[in-house]
């Protein structure tokens, strides 16, 4: 049995891990099978996490992450989590091999997934000219005219990253002004191939085996019309990822994951969470990490108030425990 | 075993004229899903490699292949059986999901 157990392979499960690995808890880190890293590893340049002024490739600053963690003593696992039993003072986590691990506390940090439009023919022509990861697919859209939906900083980041394949690129959205950063919004009004398509909202996504265009509807007239495409990239934001706990552990009206108060104490005894799975309004790599750390020392403290019969059975496995 | 390398010189050959039923993988380096999905394809033709042949095509390098098979979307997995495509999967997946979509392939 382990003494904790951190589902989630972003910037809070690391930090998370690099915290209990330093306090001797030698966690096991579960960071899945496709998704290991999270959500940075889809960026290119991370130019607002602190200590490199020059920025940094997301990809690169989450094997620095993993790197760190694992110096101390985090074991990495690449396998997905299939079920959960967070009841009890032992808490079991099933894996997609199998395999099932034990533990006395939980850090989850499972982050968020992209948000669909939730319209016509996006299933059907998703892969097929509809793609939520320009820098895995903005390749295949040279001197194309493509199309970005949404308005916030990774829209913007898109759209700017894009225009060195596309020949066009339009940004659809809902309201007539971004909640970017001022800094992604400059470099977006700047570009001469971005062209703002404003209070618009996307009703359909057309074309048979092959993307064609989209159906727009003005927010404020509600006069609708069709633009024509060879690429759409959606950005409209994430939804906290909690598929997992449903049932288990308390969410807010939001649908995060329900914490009390500043810290990351969940619903659930010996249950911690972290990131963007319980953060409705920023999610940002800096404040995921410091959400990380919280969790890691509620953890420690949680740890070292068990009876001591509990903590002796974590302590048996793995074997290496020091004093 | 790691998946071979096919290039638009071998596709004809190794693919298209293949008695065996071969799944194209068409990746990039940049693509990060691609890495992620690349080991567990090595997992499945080390596991199947009476059923299925399992190959790479890196689309930098080999763009022709990439618009003839209208690739817009990376990782994308290809199955071909007598030379014609019979299947798609586009994304990276985990094993178990990965294994579903190719049951038919595999039993």
């Amino acid at each position: 049995m382990r003494q904790v157990i951190i589902i989630g392979s972003g910037p809070s499960g690391y930090t998370a891990a690099i915290y209990a690995a330093r306090a001797n808890l030698q966690p096991l880190l579960i960071a899945s099978s496709v998704e290991a890293g999270g959500e940075l590893m889809n960026t290119t340049d991370v130019e607002n996490f602190p200590g490199f002024p020059e920025g940094i490739q997301g990809p690169e600053l989450m094997t620095q992450m993993q790197q760190q963690a694992e110096r101390f003593g985090t074991e990495v696992v690449y396998d997905d989590v299939t079920s959960l039993d967070l009841s009890g003072d032992i808490k079991t986590v099933t894996l997609g091999s199998g395999e099932t691990h034990e533990a006395l506390s939980v850090i989850f940090a499972t982050g968020s997934a992209y948000r669909k439009l939730g319209v016509e023919g996006e299933e059907k022509l998703s892969g097929h000219g509809v793609s939520w990861c320009a820098t895995c697919d903005g390749f295949f859209f040279r001197e194309k005219t493509i199309a970005v939906v949404g308005g916030g900083d990774s829209a913007m980041e898109e759209a700017t990253f894009l225009t060195r394949f596309a020949s066009k690129v339009y940004v659809i959205h809902r309201k007539d002004s971004l909640r970017a950063s001022k800094i992604m919004q400059e470099r977006a009004f700047n570009d001469p191939k971005i062209e703002f398509i404003w209070n618009s909202e996307v009703t359909a996504i057309n074309g048979e085996s092959a993307l064609a265009g989209v159906s727009l509807r003005d927010t404020a007239t509600g006069e609708a019309s069709e633009l024509a495409l060879d690429g759409l990239f959606i950005a409209i934001g994430n939804d906290p990822r909690t598929h997992l706990i449903h049932g288990q552990l308390d969410l807010t009206s939001e649908g995060t994951i329900a914490v009390a108060g500043r810290s990351s104490k969940t619903s659930q005894t010996g249950v911690f969470a972290a990131g963007d799975v319980i953060d409705p309004s920023y999610r940002q790599a800096i404040t995921a990490a410091g959400s990380g750390c919280v969790a890691a020392l509620d953890a420690e403290h949680y740890l070292a108030s068990l009876p001591a019969d509990l903590a002796a059975a974590a302590a048996g496995e793995p074997a290496t425990a020091s004093v | 075993m790691t998946a071979r390398a096919v290039t638009e010189a071998t596709f004809e050959a190794e693919v298209l004229n293949n008695e065996k039923t071969v799944l194209v993988d068409f990746w990039a380096e940049w693509c990060g899903p691609c890495r992620a999905v690349s080991p567990i394809l090595d997992q499945i033709a080390t596991e199947h490699s009476e059923k299925l042949d399992i190959v790479k095509v890196n689309v930098d390098e080999n763009p022709q292949l990439a618009m003839k098979y209208q690739i817009t979307s990376i990782p994308a997995m290809k199955v071909y059986q007598g030379g014609e495509v019979v299947k798609t999967v586009i994304g990276a997946k985990p094993k178990p999901a990965l294994e579903a979509d190719l049951a038919a392939y595999l039993a």
